[in-house]
């Protein structure tokens, strides 16, 4: 077993981590809350976040903190127009092809970026790459703490929005009784689009947290895609506070599985919880009837 | 035949039933009333084993069925349809049909026969190639007798069979009803349209939140002053009562 | 009894393929059709005659794969053994996961993620315990016998397969021809109204999820024995579960030649880019993806929609029904 003086640093460290997890957590789950589809893609669109942040950083010396301004409104854009143009029309009445199509595009969003991009994996090197910061005894890499500290603003900037904007309104009506917010005049297709953009833009805000203490490679995403299905699932479909909960518990739970069961077997904690939550609890946790 | 006995089911606050008594015999058409809300369909999900009772029990043909699953009730001879039809889309009628006859023939030939006959019995023979989604409201409802009457059961539970349907349509099915019980088929009917099975049934229950607020046969049940206020709102049986005097 | 007929007729002409095409790269090209004919109707078992989409196929290609490789290498037991062993291994993690998500009545997407989450486990396992051989993987002995399962002409490896999915496409064929088949496509259309009449929902989907693990393990048997080389990205990686679930969606799921028709499909595209673009990497899974954000958007029927290939399909038109008309006249009679 262990002493604490090993525990405590591999839990702060699992929190950071799991700070990501939610922040990329935080775009399923909205786009689950109102949309009521799994986005396969998401993945492969924080990947492509990833390289943007990559390249604005290598060939325009663009600080990550300051794409903060430019990547998450071009994931926007992207977003809203995949919802608009191929992902809201692919559903015919039945939720596993929305889950096939946005399969595919990851597939073709992967393997493009294979063909521009390369395999090999990148880095970006910023003045702060190495800084720590020392907290309750344990070193902690700056950009995670401030990645940790991002997932929450970013969590809290949702909830200001769904609750005190008119277009969070719209979402909420719409994701609560689709027909009667139609009926009142709302465009659905299109503030659908907007809230599949908003939760790509997500994607964004973690891609540019993520990038100064992460890597880059094509299939980078993969490895995000059933944990932030676990988180998300962990924390009620839909909820944001749950994503963040849930984000920063799976985060532990990787860190202390990997202590105990070493790398290659800790990720196994994760998918495990992900089978039985969603075996045992599915209604309970995701708040609604599967 | 069946023998409900206490039953009471609630989700969350709601008591969608109350302990809810009813024996219904063998060789009749009965049929089960109530407004809309009143736990009709929940009531037939428990006896059908979709629901499971919080307390009560249910028996059919002398054995305890309570809390088992609804294949095994359908296997035992009780066949429930739905208020809101559902074919299998993309599947022909007569591939639907043989889904009931299955239950009993385990030869694909055979079973599709059965449907053949059975649909011409309700009277789809002329649409057995049909693709069942295309079928009109009037043809589904046909297509759900059909299904039931394959799997040769004892009792059927008739889900608002007759909903949905116009005067004329009405006229049409209710033979098709009525030669099931010639065939000795017991069946139990639920309605919210009173008129619709005033002519069909020979005894009814009337349901109204969750509780049986009335039962005994059709002609005497709506003129039972507690039926007309469930459904038509309190004070009305007074009204109605009141005009028919000064009327007469 | 037509669609048996022509299923005779192909798989005929199939047999004789080793005859026609001599050159080693065409026999290739045959045999990646036909394995790839094979995941892709295990897949369409459960995720087309059974509505149950998978997005972790691996799960049983890999335990069948690894089973008939561990079985020889780290105990010495003959493959042909060991082929059988990894079909049966196969159909008890297909038996787990049908268990452990049909029995919680786990539906749609959540089955697909759970599948795919059962094959990330096994991954993993697989690339940590010793007796796969880890992450380096495990190489099996070239020793070409037939008593060995190992041929040194492609043409026996053909039969080997063109055998396997002889007997997955009469299970198919038999699935549209039986009670067990007609209770499963009316479970995968309305499980409520097919437990109302008496189809007993869990053990039908058991049985089709079984059958569909059956015959992908061994599609991974074939592929051990084939390339005599495993590792857990290949055995229980998502390339497979794509390919599997690909091959009938773009030739028609649900229907008995849909998956042979989107296995040709599959490999004439990605021959012909790889003539026109040349050996790009990912080229042909782009298209592969591609086709198939096209196919879920424009065609969800598949290929086989277009022609109703194997189906007796009912008519689509619309019914006109004599309830209609004279519902119209019953009316104005009553006004």
């Amino acid at each position: 077993m262990p002493d604490l003086a090993i525990i405590i640093p591999s839990v702060l460290n699992g929190l950071t981590t799991g700070a990501l997890y939610a922040l990329v957590a935080l775009g399923l789950t909205l786009i689950y809350g109102v949309l009521h589809i799994i986005n396969f893609a998401h993945g492969a669109l924080l990947m492509l976040g990833l390289y943007a942040v990559f390249y604005l950083n290598t060939r325009f010396g663009i600080d990550p903190y300051v794409c903060l301004v430019i990547v998450p409104p071009a994931m926007f854009a992207l977003g809203y127009a995949l919802q608009r143009g191929i992902i809201g029309r692919a559903g015919h009445g039945r939720d596993e092809n929305i889950l096939l199509v946005t399969l595919g595009l990851s597939i073709v969003i992967e393997n493009l970026s294979l063909f521009f991009f390369k395999s090999d994996t990148r880095i970006i090197d910023t003045p702060y790459s190495f800084e720590v910061v020392e907290i309750f005894g344990a070193f902690l890499p700056q950009p995670k703490v401030i990645a940790f500290v991002g997932a929450f603003i970013t969590a809290g900037l949702l909830w200001l929005l769904m609750s005190r904007t008119d277009l969070g309104r719209a979402i909420r009506a719409l994701a609560k009784e689709r027909k009667g917010a139609t009926l009142v005049g709302i465009n659905a297709e299109h503030v659908f689009a907007m809230s599949f953009g908003l939760g790509i833009a997500c994607l964004g805000v973690a891609a540019c947290l993520l990038m100064p203490s992460y890597y880059v490679n094509p299939q980078v995403g993969q490895g995000f895609v059933l944990i932030a299905f676990t988180v998300v699932v962990l924390g009620g479909m839909g909820s944001f506070v749950g994503a963040l909960i849930g984000g920063l518990f799976i985060g532990v739970v990787e860190a202390l599985s990997g202590l105990f069961l070493g790398e290659s077997l800790g990720q196994i904690g994760i998918f495990a919880i992900f089978i039985l939550v969603l075996i045992f609890r599915p209604s309970g946790l995701l708040g609604h009837k599967v | 035949m069946l023998e409900v006995s206490h039953i009471s089911k609630a989700f969350g606050g709601v008591r969608a039933s109350r302990d809810v008594s009813l024996v219904v015999p063998e060789g009749k058409i009965t049929s089960l009333i109530g407004p809309n809300g009143a736990g009709k369909t929940t009531l037939f999900a428990q006896i059908t084993g979709f629901l499971k009772p919080d307390s009560g029990s249910i028996r059919f043909l002398g054995q305890d069925i309570t809390g088992i699953s609804p294949e095994e009730i359908a296997e035992r001879g009780m066949i429930r349809t739905f208020q809101v039809v559902q074919p299998f889309a993309g599947q022909s009628v007569r591939e639907n049909i043989a889904v009931g006859a299955h239950l009993r023939i385990r030869s694909r030939r055979e079973a599709l026969a059965k449907a053949e006959e059975v649909a011409i019995e309700v009277g789809l023979g002329d649409r057995l190639d049909m693709d069942a989604a295309s079928l009109t409201v009037a043809g589904r409802k046909r297509l759900e007798v059909a299904r039931a009457l394959a799997t040769d059961p004892k009792l059927i539970l008739f889900d608002e069979v007759l909903a949905g349907l116009n005067p004329s349509e009405i006229r049409d099915v209710i033979p098709v009803i009525l030669k099931l019980k010639e065939r000795g088929i017991t069946i139990l009917l639920i309605e919210h349209v009173m008129q619709a099975v005033m002519s069909l049934s020979e005894y009814t229950w009337v349901l109204n939140q969750g509780a049986l607020i009335a039962e005994g046969v059709p002609k005497d049940v709506v003129s039972d002053p507690q039926v007309i206020e469930a459904y038509l709102g309190k004070g009305m049986a007074e009204r109605i009562a009141q005009r028919a005097k000064s009327n007469g | 009894m037509r669609t048996l007929s022509l299923l005779a007729v192909i798989f005929a002409g199939l047999a004789v393929v080793p005859f026609v095409l001599v050159s080693d790269v065409w026999m290739n090209l045959a045999i990646l059709i036909l394995y790839s004919a094979l995941l892709g109707q295990a897949w369409n078992m459960l995720g087309g005659f059974g509505g149950q989409f998978s997005f972790g196929h691996a799960a049983f290609f890999g335990t069948g794969a690894y089973t008939v490789a561990v079985l020889q290498v780290q105990f010495g037991v003959n493959p042909w053994i060991g082929l059988v062993a990894g079909g049966l291994a196969a159909v008890v993690v297909a038996a787990i996961i049908g268990y452990s998500t049909f029995r919680y009545g786990l539906r749609g997407s959540y089955f697909a993620l759970v599948t795919l989450a059962f094959a990330e486990v096994l991954r993993i396992l697989s690339n940590s315990v010793e007796i796969t051989g880890a992450g380096v993987g495990i190489l099996i002995p070239l020793e070409q016998t037939a008593s060995n399962l190992q041929f040194a002409d492609k043409a026996s490896y053909y039969w080997i397969l063109w055998a396997m999915a002889l007997a997955a496409f009469l299970v198919a064929w038999w699935m549209g021809n039986s009670r067990f088949g007609a209770q499963l496509m009316a479970v995968r259309d309305n499980e409520d109204a097919a437990r109302a009449l008496g189809v007993r929902a869990y053990g039908v989907k058991m049985r089709a999820i079984m059958l569909s693990g059956f015959f992908s393990g061994l599609g991974g048997v074939f592929y051990a024995q084939y390339f005599l080389y495993l590792d857990p990205h290949i055995a229980y990686g998502s390339s497979i579960s794509i390919e599997s679930l690909l091959v009938p969606i773009i030739g028609g799921i649900g229907t008995l030649f849909g998956p042979l028709l989107g296995a040709v499909v599959l490999h004439g595209i990605s021959e012909v880019s790889r003539d026109l673009i040349g050996d790009v990497p990912g080229i042909s899974l782009v298209l592969y993806g591609t086709l198939l954000v096209i196919m879920v958007l424009f065609m969800p029927r598949g290929l086989a929609g277009l022609f109703a290939l194997g189906r007796g399909k009912a008519k689509k038109t619309p019914e006109k029904s004599s309830d209609k008309t004279s519902g119209a006249t019953g009316e104005a009679a009553n006004a």
